[in-house]
């Protein structure tokens, strides 16, 4: 064999080269040449040239002015030079090149060529890069092949074919006839083709998939002959006779089987044989069984065959190749929501595996541990993968976080137990949790209320400790906020408790505003727990007012914006501040009648829009309040994307006229932008000369501050601007604050109406 | 980038296929490239240079697959050589792991005990010994003594004409 004496030559140079440069610039030199030599006539030396391009191409250099050369080559009649043409062509052309078509001719000379190598070019190449026109152009010429032909070309043709229907799929029914008799050949690798395009046939047909489920007995004939046999030395591999047609034909019996009793009947007695009879103690063998796994689990398999599978892979769980373990949970990850029981058996060896080096055996152990997860073994389970959090790599956090959540909210045996996991995950890996976890911690702190004092200590601990995961530190501001009497009072049920001041609290709370480490949504979590704390503490009033005014000149806007609200509340409203302060209520997640969005205009449950005819008794709202004669009702009505109409109406039933009374309502802004609400005040004022007494059926819309007429009733109503957008997945909590009427001078506040704008969560 | 995004449709049903093998050194030189899907040679670039330092950045006694993208990838160390092949979803991994041990194996036979700068310097030889061994990502011939008596021929082919032209 000649050797490419000036191909080696050139690789010789430039591998000799020092630097990049020096590298660059022989190669330069030796592009010029080749580009010469191309513009040539025959020279004898053409398939060096190329092969010389073709090696500077795989160095990552250009070499598309050779193209045109790998088309002249493959037409040429030596079969040097057709060698490399079509080489070059397979890398060099693709089906995006135009050029590629050039060389659709030749291919069809050369597929009818006398000699069989040469065919075998031209079968390679359409099988490489043909593209759909090509293949529908040459598909005649290979059904002609994988008829009439050696063995040698049959098995080319029959892989062509596959490329050629993986291409244009309706070119299936043409090797479909074809493809069927193959199988009764004798030579392996036209066996290996013939399986394989009937494979691909079937899996984009499901009527041809019908017509070849006749092929099931067959090809268990094939299968148990490589399977009991005697040795054969020529496809021989580590005692398994050909591995590869094996494997193949599992494929195939799976996609024959599945869905289908009487194929699955067929072909059960060979699965078993071949699951007990094939030696696992090399990866071929252990090759051959996991496909014979995964097809006895897709199929309509009996049961016992099924635990015989199952129990394969649990010997592939204990195996000592880090190969063999990683394909072992793939596969039990693909079973865990079918045959559960099975797979829980397993459970030690998977969750031992989370301790692995390898990042994949990791992933694949995270996965399977987290469907493992039930309420009988809850509490062991999340200490397991609380720890890996603790060290897992960073990629895999996000999931195991989410992961982990989820878990814990399905099974979790109490609620201390939901809060302390939750608050463990926040702490270890607090800046890879979702957005809505802040909302569903808050939601289930406040649900769990026997423990706020307990919540509220450890996350203030938390946040001495920490301040740089911004979820954690979210929550804990608000828990403080909301809680911060329970933290002062110095006694806790639950948990050692901290001897906190007043000044400590707050220094914690600033410590938030001005670290540079929060992001402005926990700077405004910040700022209206602090604003917050001024009806929940005694003696620093006036350092949360500074604070306060300091923040009604921040450059930050949003802040900014709820700092002068806030200083607003201080001054002109000092007298709803308590109310408007006041704990927040149980937050229902997804209470029915409470989503909006889903009809713009609808409104919530018992609540009905202000429009009443005229005699008609307002049916009633949600909900009334009552004191000293004055009802008191609240109602919202959504107009629009961003505007929504609260109503709130006073109506008198005492004997007598009031006289100078103000009805004032303190509505929440609600601005979007992330999850969080945000919790600003603005309030309406509507001051009334009288509310009369009323004694029969109301008319809502109309009101005349002036008159003081019997049986009307005096509304406000407040527009409030930028509501709530819809935001999937996200649990948006906001509350109509509560209805806050100052009578003769009186104060009286009603308790909140519960009424809790939730988007879908 | 999704390699599934640059697709015409119909790759999006092949369940079973090889996408690409490549074959690298240690210092991440690139000493074979097979594509069985067609993409730009930008794209083939990108991909190579991300898959080489993912894999590079292996250790020893890991697993030899990794998910990458949207693929598995098979890759095994021989000598100063890596071999990756990229594989699709339902695909055998272990068999993958069979198929590139065969191929070394006929590497193996045909230049006798080889080595990386065999295939260095008769890199079109280790591309005509694959292409006798896979067919558009299958395996085409699964009798190691066949693809090596078939490859005899051809060389011999080349010879006898070669000869023949230069009388």
């Amino acid at each position: 064999m000649s050797p490419s004496v000036p191909l080696q030559e050139m690789i010789r140079a430039i591998r000799s080269a020092r630097t990049q440069c020096e590298e660059r610039g022989v190669i330069q030199r030796e592009c010029a040449a080749i580009r010469a030599q191309f513009r040539q006539v025959d020279n004898g030396a053409r398939s060096h040239n190329l092969a010389k391009l073709l090696y500077v191409h795989m160095l990552g250099y250009p070499a598309h002015f050779g193209q045109m050369e790998c088309v002249r080559m493959i037409a040429s009649p030596r079969y040097s030079e057709k060698r490399v043409g079509y080489l070059g062509a397979m890398m060099l052309l693709d089906e995006k090149q135009d050029a590629s078509l050039l060389i659709t001719n030749s291919i069809k000379n050369d597929l009818s060529h006398s000699n069989q190598y040469v065919q075998s070019l031209a079968l390679c190449t359409l099988a490489c890069m043909g593209s759909a026109e090509m293949c529908r152009d040459l598909a005649p010429e290979i059904d002609r092949l994988l008829r009439a032909s050696n063995s040698y070309i049959k098995k080319k043709a029959a892989l062509c074919a596959v490329h050629i229907v993986r291409k244009v799929q309706d070119l299936g029914e043409l090797f479909a006839p074809a493809a069927r008799s193959l199988l009764s050949e004798k030579n392996h690798g036209v066996l290996h083709g013939a399986v394989v395009l009937i494979t691909e046939l079937c899996e984009r047909n499901p009527e041809t998939l019908e017509r070849f489920r006749k092929t099931v007995p067959d090809l268990v004939q094939i299968m148990k002959g490589l399977v009991i046999s005697g040795y054969s030395p020529e496809h021989d591999v580590a005692g398994i006779s050909d591995p590869f047609l094996q494997v193949r034909i599992l494929r195939l019996l799976r996609i024959l089987g599945r869905n289908n009793e009487a194929a699955s009947d067929a072909m059960n007695d060979l699965l078993a044989q071949v699951a007990t009879n094939t030696d696992s103690t090399k990866t071929v063998g252990n090759a051959v069984l996991y496909e014979t796994v995964l097809t006895v689990l897709d199929i309509k398999s009996e049961s016992g065959l099924r635990v015989l599978a199952v129990n394969i892979l649990g010997r592939f769980l204990l195996n000592n190749d880090r190969n063999i373990r990683y394909i072992a949970m793939t596969s039990l990850q693909r079973i865990v929501g079918t045959d559960h029981n099975a797979v829980q058996r397993h459970r030690g060896t998977i969750v031992d595996c989370l301790k692995d080096q390898d990042a994949s055996v990791k992933r694949r152990a995270l996965e399977l541990s987290l469907a493992l997860v039930s309420a009988s073994n809850i509490r062991s389970m999340m200490k397991e993968l609380l720890l890996f959090l603790s060290s897992c790599p960073p990629e895999l956090r996000a999931q195991a976080a989410s992961g982990i959540f989820y878990a814990a909210e399905r099974y979790a045996p109490s609620q201390r137990w939901h809060i302390d996991t939750i608050l463990h995950v926040l702490t270890t890996a607090g800046g890879d949790v979702r957005d809505e976890t802040v909302p569903n911690l808050i939601q289930l702190i406040t649900n769990a209320s026997e423990l706020h004092c307990y919540t509220v200590h450890k996350l203030y601990r938390a946040l001495l400790n920490d301040i740089s995961q911004q979820s954690l530190v979210q929550v804990a501001c608000w828990c403080i906020g909301e809680y911060g009497d329970l933290l002062l009072r110095g006694e806790c049920q639950e948990t050692e408790p901290a001897q906190v001041t007043e000044d400590d609290v707050l220094d914690a709370l600033e410590t938030v505003l001005q670290s540079h480490m929060s992001s402005p949504a926990t700077r405004g979590f910040a700022l209206t727990a602090t604003m917050k704390l001024s009806t929940r503490i005694l003696d620093n009033v006036d350092r949360i007012r500074s604070i306060v005014s300091i923040y009604g000149s921040c450059i930050d806007v949003e802040l900014q914006q709820r700092a002068v609200e806030y200083n607003a509340l201080f001054r002109k409203y000092d007298h709803m501040r308590a109310a408007v302060l006041e704990r927040m209520p149980v937050i229902e997640k997804n209470s029915p009648g409470h989503t909006n969005g889903e009809s713009a205009g609808e409104p919530m449950k018992e609540i009905q829009p202000p429009k009443v005819k005229q005699g008609e008794p307002l049916l009633p709202q949600q909900p009334a309040n009552q004191k000293d004669g004055v009802t008191l009702t609240l109602s919202c009505e959504k107009q629009s994307d961003s505007v929504l109409t609260v109503t709130l109406t006073a109506s008198n039933s005492t004997d007598s006229d009031m006289s100078s009374f103000t009805l004032q309502a303190a509505v929440p802004k609600v601005c979007l932008s992330t999850s969080n609400a945000k919790e600003a005040f603005s309030v309406r004022t509507c001051t009334y000369s009288r509310l009369c007494k009323t004694t029969q059926s109301y008319d809502a819309l109309s009101y005349d501050e002036h008159q003081s007429v019997r049986g009307k009733v005096w509304s406000i109503r407040c527009k409030t601007t930028n509501y709530i957008r819809e935001e999937e997945n996200h649990c948006l909590i906001s509350k109509i604050n509560k209805a806050v009427a100052v009578f003769n001078k009186k104060l009286y506040h009603f308790p909140p109406p519960n009424l809790a704008f939730n988007s879908r969560c | 980038m999704s390699l599934t995004t640059h697709f015409p449709l119909c790759f999006l049903f092949s369940l079973f296929q090889m996408q690409f093998m490549l074959l690298f050194s240690r210092q991440g030189k690139l000493r074979l490239q097979k594509w069985y899907v067609p993409l730009s040679d930008k794209e083939k670039k990108k991909i190579t240079r991300e898959l080489v330092q993912t894999v590079l950045a292996r250790k020893p006694k890991m697993c030899s697959f990794l998910e990458w993208r949207d693929l598995k990838i098979v890759y095994k160390r021989y000598a100063s050589l890596y071999f990756c092949c990229a594989i699709e979803d339902q695909d055998n991994e272990l068999i993958t792991l069979e198929i590139i041990h065969r191929y070394v194996e006929l590497l193996d036979k045909y230049f006798g005990s080889v080595c990386e700068l065999d295939i260095i310097f008769n890199f079109e030889k280790a591309y005509f010994i694959l292409d006798e061994f896979l067919l558009g990502g299958e395996a085409q011939e699964t009798s190691k003594k066949n693809v090596l008596k078939a490859i005899e021929q051809a060389d011999l082919l080349q010879e006898v004409r070669h000869r023949m032209k230069s009388k």
